[in-house]
């Protein structure tokens, strides 16, 4: 009889045990070498290509600065999650902490902790309005409004007049703040913007929703994506539709698929941040606060963006993407 | 095991229904049982991964934290479980009171205290909507409220993105007596050192107990089990099986519109977004707590525990600096030997003692001769 139980137990520890001795490995302990230990909190879903470039320059950065790495992202774009996942790495007190801030409210109780920690902290990628308010040392990443009203001028310049933006990421302010800052641009030449929201995990699901809307309204002239998983099915759902080149499209940010349609001629624009750096750049500036006592940017962001490829410049990048770096 | 007594009739037929069972016997067949020794394995093996950090006060209160969040609805998840029913649009809930609060206090300027009852009225008013579909219907719980999960969310973002243009609702640290509803919500506690515990936690205790003492010492608790075993069986020796239904998916609502309430005043706005893709942790609690799909049988205690194995995992992962990416792994790996375990458990503790394996499968052909008849007879069900 016993014996049935004891089957039981020993089958939940051995599964426990396997997904242990699987997991643990590689990982050393926090006080290994003489490395700084830097902990990064990003809201990268690991699905999206953005943050494995973003992760790239991370890991080339501490391989080259000697750094102790830790990184962690919330499985999905869940705010009060990221939040304890700061609070998970604030415990472990890192010298120095690099985080994204797609939404300050959800997370500003999280960073003053960290703050009143005394742990060094730089923001990346979205955060540019409130880094100073949680104490971080700088910003690293692109004003998302100004980024936006750039893309809105270089889709007005081309004549659009009638412009969706797809929104993969629903709840994301930076993201947002993209749309606004085109819809500026555009409503200050007459034209107008609407928001369509998709789901970054849902490709087909995506491009049928671009696909009708366009249907529904065939005024629409321009496709604004904000990031390569809205990019990815609007050039298909604008293929489907046999209307490539004739509706123009831009996007933010690159992926090879964007490039290539740079390249192609299928896509105007793309708004480059180049987010290695932004995955780069502040293990350094930690390393060399926590050694040197170094600060970067003198109370100014550090900007990575916006930057444009377009047919002038398509060509050079695509060779980089190659080694996952931009 | 000298305290087991068997009272020695001679030659008589002894009833296995009485048998006394041991001590022992008695723990291990506790529905929670099974997530009170998940809990203290998973708390060894962060343990000793994490290390120091684990043992902190500061790691100790990240994981609380994160576990009483997770129980502020899946406690109530539990109750609904043992009463037989399923809520998927539990998640949902968390950002659909918190946008209402939300609008009223900042879009409609509404005093705090009138957006709290008021999102509380709607949430309870989900709750009946839910209640009602399923048991008028008769549908399974999981298709009404994978429909009112869906049909929610949509509702969120219309109409956020209607009122305010943006996928957030903020300003509500702003709206007067936002004071108030924070200390309700998102105070803290108390410290220790560095370490803060906040006032979640306090519902989440005062959840487990109240939930626990209307299950266990109440006849609304005995409803619970009884509909959840079986509902005409249940309505036919009086159990008021509907209103216990609907009451259930209110006492659901109430909790997602606490949980909600907490996120909003932690965060200080409300998103869109917020909660969705919860309910699989909630019902994951659950599960691990001891409650069976099928109904009638469960404990609060045992999800509460269900929930620190949660909360235990996620910040275990990132503390003991693995890839986070082994996050989903990993619990699913948690959540299946905790059910192997728990059904291996209870196999042997509902048949150690008891009659030989020839008794019961004497039995079990006796039941499935009746089975045929009814089944050769017609209709076994289509009453109401």
């Amino acid at each position: 009889m016993s014996r049935k139980l004891r089957f039981g137990v020993l089958a939940a520890a051995a599964l426990l045990a396997g997904s242990t001795t699987a997991t643990a490995g590689g990982q050393p302990s926090p006080n290994a070498a003489e490395g700084a230990t830097i902990a990064v909190v990003t809201h990268g879903q690991a699905s999206d290509p953005f943050w494995s470039v973003f992760k790239r320059g991370v890991d080339d950065a501490a391989a080259a600065m000697g750094s102790n790495v830790t990184y962690s992202a919330p499985a999905t774009f869940d705010m009060v999650e990221m939040a304890s996942l700061i609070d998970a790495a604030v415990a472990t007190n890192p010298d120095g902490l690099v985080v994204s801030v797609p939404d300050f409210d959800a997370l500003q109780p999280s960073l003053a902790a960290a703050n009143e920690a005394g742990i060094p902290i730089i923001t990346v990628n979205s955060g540019s309005d409130n880094y100073q308010e949680i104490g971080a040392i700088t910003h690293i990443g692109q004003d998302e409004t100004i980024a936006g009203a750039a893309a809105g001028q270089r889709l007005v310049d081309a004549g659009a007049t009638n412009v969706i933006c797809i929104n993969q990421e629903v709840g994301n302010a930076g993201l947002d703040a993209r749309c606004a800052g085109a819809a500026e641009s555009i409503e200050a030449a007459g034209g107008t913007l609407e928001v369509v929201q998709v789901d970054l995990n849902d490709a087909a699901g995506a491009q049928s929703t671009i696909s009708s809307t366009l249907q529904a309204d065939d005024t629409i002239d321009a496709v604004l994506a904000l990031g390569p998983t809205g990019a990815a099915p609007a050039l298909a759902a604008l293929d489907e539709l046999g209307t490539t080149g004739d509706t123009l499209l831009g996007t933010f940010d690159l992926s090879p698929e964007v490039i290539q349609a740079i390249i192609d001629g299928t896509m105007l624009f793309a708004v480059d941040q180049q987010q290695y750096l932004q995955g780069y750049l502040p293990i350094v500036f930690l390393t060399l606060n926590r050694d040197n006592l170094n600060t970067v940017g003198g109370g100014q962001p550090v900007l990575t963006g916006p930057g444009f490829v377009d047919a002038s410049n398509a060509e050079q990048v695509l060779e980089l993407t190659g080694s996952g770096s931009r | 095991m000298t305290t087991t007594v068997v009272p020695a009739i001679p030659k008589a037929p002894t009833d296995e229904r009485v048998a006394r069972s041991s001590p022992l016997m008695r723990l291990l067949i506790r529905p929670e049982f099974g997530a009170l020794a998940g809990a203290v394995v998973v708390w060894l093996l962060f343990a000793w991964q994490a290390g120091g950090v684990w043992l902190s006060w500061q790691g100790t209160a990240t994981y609380v934290d994160v576990s009483a969040k997770y129980g502020l609805t899946a406690l109530a998840i539990a109750l609904l479980m043992i009463g037989g029913e399923f809520d998927l649009s539990s998640g949902v809930m968390t950002g659909t009171t918190g946008m209402f609060a939300g609008l009223f206090a900042v879009n409609s300027g509404m005093h705090v205290v009138l957006a709290l009852v008021l999102s509380l009225v709607l949430a309870v008013a989900i709750g009946v909507i839910n209640g009602v579909m399923v048991v008028k219907s008769r549908l399974p719980s999981f298709i009404v409220t994978l429909g009112t999960f869906f049909a929610l969310q949509g509702f969120n973002l219309w109409l956020t993105q209607r009122v305010t243009g943006l996928t957030n609702v903020t300003g509500i640290d702003a709206a007067s007596g936002y004071e108030l509803g924070r200390r309700l919500f998102a105070s803290t506690m108390f410290h220790i050192g560095r370490a803060e515990f906040s006032i979640s936690l306090l519902w989440f205790v005062a959840m487990a107990v109240l939930g626990s003492w209307v299950l266990m010492r109440t006849k609304v608790g005995n409803w619970i089990f009884a509909v959840g075993g079986n509902r005409d069986a249940a309505r036919m020796v009086g159990v008021p099986a509907s209103a216990t239904k609907v009451g259930l998916f209110v006492a659901v609502a109430v909790c997602g519109w606490v949980h909600g309430m907490v996120v909003l005043f932690e965060t200080s706005r409300s998103n869109v977004i917020e909660g969705v893709g919860q309910e699989f942790y909630f019902i994951i609690a659950a599960v691990l707590g001891g409650c069976l799909l099928t109904g009638g049988f469960g404990s609060v205690v045992g999800a509460a525990f269900g929930c620190l194995i949660l909360g235990m995992t996620r910040q275990g992962i990132p503390l003991a600096g693995w890839d986070p990416n082994l996050n989903f792994l990993f619990l699913g790996a948690i959540l299946l030997a905790a059910a192997f375990a728990n059904e291996a458990i209870r196999r042997w503790a509902s048949t150690a003692g008891r009659p030989s394996q020839r008794k019961i499968e004497e039995a079990a052909h006796d039941a499935a001769v009746e089975q045929d008849v009814i089944a050769a007879t017609g209709d076994g069900g289509g009453d109401e």
